[in-house]
């Protein structure tokens, strides 16, 4: 599995808040996916009916996931496709492999997959001396520079078109060093020309799957750039790498949720490729994969069942979430130190690889709830971030101080004679600190507030004695 | 118990006045009781009788967002007898009202005995704006400010309460006043609780981005409805300088703002 830097999370967002390239690149994320989600939703009247239809289907495969999986699978192998059901991210990268080496492989072509990160594909097959070609072009960025994605459908939004033409000219060798690269239309041609190259020398290729049709054996990606239809359909051998959550009954329910997941994602209705890969080739088929394998994985999806986590199962990976938090916003993808960021990733990787290790994640939340109100699957992210904190709690995770803080103030506070005249001490005190300006520039102990702010003054005396003093007197 | 508006009041008051329980929060109770008396004053003049429990400490938000479920339930039980009698239980917060409202329920979801006062316990909460225009039915208030200001949207009464239009409403008829809107009314200022000093410099960036976009409406007051956003962004106002009046929306709407200087000082006229 990729190795995680979440347990460093609050020095990855110092950098992050630091780095002054990463900002702008994130000040260009306030605007783009937000507005034109906005306009999207405001042509589409029935919008939030969508998202509770979408909602009851995953909710209802949930309930009954092994029955549309082994449904599903059934039917990949009657279009004579072969499915491998893979617990673990060890398990997926093995069966990867021995699928290469039976073609003999060479080369293999990435579509853009979150499971391929998940499981730190690329890595691997490189070490198996296997040439790991990423087709789309923020994943082939970020794979020339080395990178993980920081963001989910903008696998490379951090980088400037500048870094990506440096990219360009060290990579692509054999050409004008002086050629212009100033524009993203000069980028975009340049990595067409080079991916073409990749594209007919391919052995198998490698995608993701957005849905997984159990009634048909289907599996479907949407992209923007069509890399994805001909990573599967001009490779040899087509491998779709999908996660057990992904299956949905029937290709009508898949459609229902792909107009809720273009518009929260991008903003546009649909977007510019969807691609149903039912099989390999058949007799007559122009085109197409010779094999078609799908990898089912699990790795600690079916521990989720059944658990106040469920509901995660029912994201489909739109990113709305991201592009709308307040905390992603400041810090970026990378901050979160593992493969998926922002409140989804706060969710999920805690799920996927342990609290311990990911434990910042849901802290890192001011629940100030944009999440839960953009999803359009209406996952209740705050709530299972709480259920995170919870869980800590339970296991002593988490800073001591923080504990015995609470439940020092929650003694306080169950105690209202005692709480009212500790209050009334401590409202005395700062005032007096405040002074004239009423306000408190360093307080002992209070460094993670004063550090970044002013504390405002309390008035003096507390409301509760002012109100039983008037009292008092209204009676006198 | 239940819980019937029109019944309830004549029943529990010896007038047909609602019976207001004020929750004034621990926030305000400590640091701003300004807010907790326009509050009396903007529901005795809506027609309120109110009554201000002396028990009351507070909802026990902080340790649930901890992950501590016991202390918070240890914090919040109190207020379920507490406010047994009245018809309504009114909170200068959208976050402390959110928590009784959308929270409590959960809370006590697995105690047989709450579960059911808890149930009327929400049904009967309110966030003060809101209970003034939804429940009262208040079109207007009588109170002057000569100049403008802009509203910040506090994220719990925002989203979980729907709070947006009503403080609107009630301070565009304030004689005198400009309402200024932000671009980005709806952002979060990064207060959020623990997480203002476990993430300091995350909130230290959000809360940097809020008073930015502050400044630039060109209003002369910033005014919200809770107090933990409101300290947040008065502090960072401070901090960078800036001494710009901030006020909570009550004292606002109750006429107050002569009674006191602003949060963190700085009175103008
Ligand atoms: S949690 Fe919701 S908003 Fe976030 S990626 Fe998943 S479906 Fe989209």
């Amino acid at each position: 599995m990729e190795q995680s830097t979440s347990p460093k999370f609050k020095q990855n967002a110092h950098h992050a808040l630091h780095d002054a390239s990463l900002q702008r690149a994130l000040g260009r994320l306030k605007t783009g996916f937000k507005d034109k989600r906005l306009a999207a939703i405001a042509d589409m009247p029935e919008f939030e009916q969508l998202r509770d239809t979408a909602r009851d289907i995953k909710n209802h495969t949930l309930a009954n996931l092994d029955h549309y999986l082994t449904a599903f699978e059934a039917n990949v192998i009657a279009n004579g496709g072969h499915v491998h059901w893979c617990a673990d991210a060890e398990e997926a990268r093995q069966t990867v492999l021995k699928i290469c080496q039976d073609k003999k492989a060479k080369s293999v072509l990435k579509g853009k997959s979150m499971i391929s990160e998940e499981i730190g594909l690329n890595a691997f097959l490189e070490k198996q001396d296997l040439k790991v070609v990423e087709t789309d072009l923020g994943e082939y960025i970020i794979q020339l520079r080395n990178e993980p994605p920081s963001h989910i459908i903008a696998p490379a939004i951090h980088v400037h078109k500048e870094q990506v033409a440096d990219s360009f000219r060290q990579t692509h060798k054999g050409r004008d060093i002086n050629r212009p690269l100033d524009e993203p239309r000069d980028l975009l041609d340049e990595a067409r020309e080079v991916m073409r190259e990749h594209f007919f020398a391919a052995d198998v290729g490698i995608t993701g799957a957005n849905f997984l049709i159990a009634e048909t054996g289907t599996s479907v990606i949407v992209t923007n750039e069509g890399n994805g239809d001909l990573t599967q359909t001009l490779s040899k051998v087509h491998i779709a790498i999908a996660s057990l959550e992904k299956v949905v009954p029937t290709l009508e329910d898949a459609s229902s949720i792909l107009r809720v997941l273009a518009r929260s994602a991008t903003g546009q209705e649909m977007s510019s490729y969807t691609t149903f890969s039912t099989g390999p080739k058949r007799d007559g088929d122009l085109d197409g994969p010779e094999d078609y394998h799908v990898i089912l994985l699990d790795n600690g999806r079916s521990n989720m069942l059944g658990t106040e986590f469920q509901e995660m199962l029912r994201c489909i990976r739109c990113a709305a979430c991201m592009n709308h938090c307040p905390v992603y916003g400041a810090v970026g993808g990378h901050a979160y130190g593992w493969v998926y960021p922002g409140p989804m990733g706060s969710v999920l990787t805690p799920s996927l690889i342990g609290v311990d290790e990911a434990g910042h994640l849901p802290n890192a939340s001011t629940f100030c709830g944009k999440c839960e109100e953009v999803c359009p699957m209406r996952i209740p992210l705050p709530k299972m971030m709480r259920h995170w904190r919870e869980r800590e709690f339970e296991k002593h995770l988490g800073p001591q101080s923080m504990r015995f803080g609470i439940r020092l103030w929650a003694w306080f506070a169950s105690r209202p004679a005692l709480y009212g005249k500790a209050t009334g001490l401590a409202a005395r005190i700062l005032k007096s600190i405040g002074g004239r300006k009423q306000k408190i520039g360093k307080l002992p102990l209070a460094s993670g507030w004063t550090d970044i702010r002013d504390l405002p003054a309390p008035q003096g005396k507390t409301f509760k004695q002012l109100w039983a003093e008037q009292q008092a007197a209204k009676k006198a | 118990m239940s819980f019937a508006p029109s019944s309830a009041s004549s029943a529990s008051s010896p007038s047909s006045k609602p019976r207001v329980g004020l929750f004034v929060t621990c926030l305000v109770d400590m640091f701003r009781p300004t807010v907790g008396f326009s509050a009396v004053k903007l529901l005795e003049e809506a027609g309120c009788v109110v009554d201000v429990p002396m028990e009351q400490v507070c909802c026990g938000q902080p340790a649930f967002n901890s992950g501590d479920l016991e202390s918070a339930r240890k914090v919040a039980r109190p207020l379920i007898a507490m406010f047994e009698n009245h018809d309504y239980v009114v909170a200068p917060s959208g976050s402390c009202a959110g928590m009784m409202i959308k929270h409590f329920p959960e809370l006590f979801a697995n105690d047989l005995e709450l579960a059911e006062p808890v149930r009327a316990l929400a049904g009967k909460t309110w966030e003060l704006v809101s209970f003034l225009t939804d429940v009262m039915k208040l079109d207007g208030v009588a109170a002057a400010f000569e100049g403008s200001i802009t509203y910040h949207d506090s994220c719990s009464g925002l989203r979980e309460l729907k709070v947006k239009e009503q403080p609107r409403k009630l301070l565009r008829s304030v004689k005198g006043l400009e309402i200024r809107e932000l671009q980005e009314p709806e952002t979060c200022c990064g207060f959020g609780g623990t997480f203002c000093v476990k993430y300091p410099e995350i909130s230290g960036k959000m809360v940097g981005d809020k008073t930015t976009d502050i400044k630039n409406s060109g209003a002369d007051m910033l005014v919200a409805g809770d107090m933990g956003c409101l300290l947040n962004m008065a502090g960072k106002l401070r901090r960078e300088g800036s001494d710009m009046e901030v006020r909570h929306v009550a004292e606002v709407l109750a006429d107050m703002t002569m009674a006191a200087p602003g949060i963190a000082g700085s009175e103008k006229g």
